[in-house]
């Protein structure tokens, strides 16, 4: 059976910015946006699902971030995922791409590793679209990034469609292969019902008293946390420590103001509007 | 100093690539003061044809490998081949385009040299850090665009950034660099072979942001499919072109090679008017080099009429048919 790993991240929902987010000089409160599920890396995760209906396949669900993240460990148990791991440790902190895929890819050993490894093409707090290829890399396995279709999957390849921008690509390819998925490549899938009842009282283990916390594992429902001493990785790889870029300054973006004039919403007004494109564009252009 | 950008061919064209040409010019300025040498590396089946055209902006060398095995993007050669030619340069700075060949090879090769790569880079400039001498400055935007990061790599080299295509430009007047060729020697190992192609279907194109003067682009605002018509009669009635915000391209008024922003294109004509347009931060990136910007909004607090040289608050599909009939008039 084929193990496959899907890398997620849980992000602020960046695109969905409204008044209540915005703070009064005109920037983005970005801890009042709310926490989602990166977009394309449901749409992984919906790959890895069409996987496991047509041959058959373990998917775990891997996510870096803070214990907060894990709401999205257990969104993927709704969605069908088999095991979730949360990745979590103070000195992951500030990573930059590098430093996160060089954890990412100890985790993915530490579980036995894996034969199909998705992610999404890009998390949209970021918009890198780093993390996937460099965990390939440090893997020393092949990498497809932009793939907009799960076209066959047989036991010993995959064949997917690539947008390669100017041209729609067909590759075939054999395992271990990481791909990272675009938002064109399907539609994820509700949550299960039933999946939500068997694992709604999954949670990682926190304060737990000792007789609940044996409850919690007889049913499955504890989530494991992964840490840096559980990888015995050297601090000096992890986190800021670990990271070779650097933020040097961050700047909210205001708007600017341009000497702007205003036309009314009126025939006489809109004229004269006309006429002004006319005068400087029209006979220039045409 | 010494700076290496990636050179990539249009696989349709088998022309460079724009950004290719774009960013060599780039590394040319950046490096210039310094004295600095700009090399080209380039692993493909055959050279772009007009290769050359990278020494009139500023290319000192083209270091090239071939292999018709290398026809098509196999991203595990390429890293290496790529890894293998940079680490003989040992150069400070390596730009690639972040095409969608550039952000699938990039990542490879920052991650197997080990050092710090900036995507999508809006502004590079090469300025004094503390003890560590004059180092690249990278700019992009991030956080869905609402905030713009200074990136540094202060310690590993080289410092590596991509670049979107039509952010850096290209000067009229052209240098005259003698055209240096080198072919890069390389164990090349079938194994580095890892994808068949089965299939490759070139995109059509209808759009032609670049030779537009004006561009006249839709938003969530205009409303529906059907309404999105308005938008593009005034294009066509300007003879210009239209694109969609992502919003737009979203609920299916536009398609999606239409999409002007951060995740679409990044355009700068003579004239952008944007209707129905709210002007987030991720529409913005895509657009506000625009030499003049007109906004129409129903919302007078819309972010767009913060960066719009002219301005309507009004319904569009009230106001662009008026627009039409006067600048029919009018002409």
């Amino acid at each position: 059976m084929k193990k496959i790993v899907v890398l997620a991240k849980q992000v602020p929902d960046t695109a969905n910015i409204t008044g209540n987010t915005m703070k009064e000089d005109g920037t983005v409160n970005r801890g009042a946006l709310p926490a989602i599920f990166n977009p394309e890396d449901l749409n992984s995760l919906e790959v890895a699902l069409q996987i496991k209906e047509k041959i058959g396949a373990e998917i775990s669900v891997i996510t870096m971030g803070p214990p907060k993240a894990v709401e999205i460990l257990k969104q993927s148990l709704y969605m069908g995922a088999d095991k979730v791991y949360l990745v979590s440790d103070r000195k992951f902190a500030g990573a930059d791409t590098l430093a996160t895929s060089y954890v990412l890819s100890e985790v993915i050993k530490n579980i036995g590793g894996a034969d199909i490894i998705l992610a999404g093409r890009q998390a949209i707090d970021g918009d890198t679209a780093q993390v996937g290829p460099q965990v390939a890399e440090k893997l020393d396995i092949n990498s497809i990034t932009y793939i907009s279709k799960l076209k066959n999957i047989t036991d010993d390849s995959i064949t997917v469609e690539r947008d390669g921008e100017v041209q729609t690509e067909q590759i075939k390819t054999g395992f271990p292969v990481l791909l990272t998925i675009t938002s064109d490549a399907n539609e994820p899938r509700y949550p299960d019902c039933r999946l939500m009842l068997k694992h709604f009282r999954s949670s990682i283990e926190i304060n737990f008293e000792e007789h609940k916390v044996e409850k919690m594992q007889e049913n499955g429902w504890i989530i494991p946390t992964i840490t840096r001493e559980d990888l015995g990785l050297e601090i000096e790889r992890c986190g800021l420590k670990g990271s070779p870029t650097k933020v040097h300054k961050i700047k909210s973006i205001k708007l600017a103001g341009n000497n702007l004039t205003m036309y009314g919403d009126n025939p006489t007004e809109i004229k004269k509007m006309a006429q002004s494109i006319i005068k400087d564009y029209v006979e220039v252009s045409g | 100093m010494k700076g290496i950008v990636f050179i990539e061919k249009n696989p349709a064209t088998g022309d460079l690539r724009n950004v290719s040409k774009e960013l060599t010019y780039k590394l040319y300025t950046l490096l210039q003061p310094y004295k600095g040498e700009v090399i080209g590396i380039f692993a493909g089946d055959e050279l772009p044809k007009d290769i050359n055209e990278l020494f009139k902006l500023g290319l000192n060398r083209l270091i090239y490998y071939k292999n018709d095995r290398l026809k098509n993007l196999q991203s595990f050669a390429y890293k290496n081949i790529l890894t293998s030619m940079i680490k003989s340069e040992e150069p400070d700075i390596v730009l690639f385009g972040a095409t969608h060949t550039g952000r699938d090879i990039a990542p490879l090769v920052s991650s197997a040299l080990h050092t710090g790569l900036t995507a999508d880079c809006t502004q590079l400039y090469i300025d004094e850090y503390k003890d560590k001498g004059n180092i690249l400055f990278q700019r992009r935007p991030a956080f869905g665009g609402n905030i713009l990061a200074t990136i540094i790599t202060p310690d590993e080299r080289p410092m590596m950034a991509s670049v979107r295509e039509g952010v850096m430009q290209i000067p009229e007047k052209k240098l005259d660099n003698p055209v240096k060729l080198e072919e890069f020697k390389i164990d090349f190992n079938e194994n580095w072979i890892k994808n068949e192609f089965l299939s490759i279907v070139e995109k059509e194109s209808k759009v032609h942001f670049n030779s537009s003067d004006i561009i006249v682009a839709g938003g969530a605002g205009v409303g529906s499919v059907d309404n999105f018509g308005l938008i593009k009669k005034l294009a066509w009635a300007l003879k210009g072109e239209y694109g969609a915000s992502r919003a737009a391209v979203d609920f299916g008024f536009a398609e999606k090679e239409r999409q002007i922003g951060q995740t679409g294109h990044v355009v700068r004509p003579k004239l952008y008017i944007a209707c129905g347009i709210s002007g987030a931060v991720q529409h913005r990136a895509g657009m506000e080099e625009s030499q003049k910007i007109i906004a129409i909004n129903k919302d007078p607090d819309a972010p767009i009429f913060g960066i719009a040289h002219m301005g309507i608050v009004g319904d569009i599909n009230e106001t662009i048919p008026i627009l039409l009939k006067y600048l029919k008039e009018e002409k």
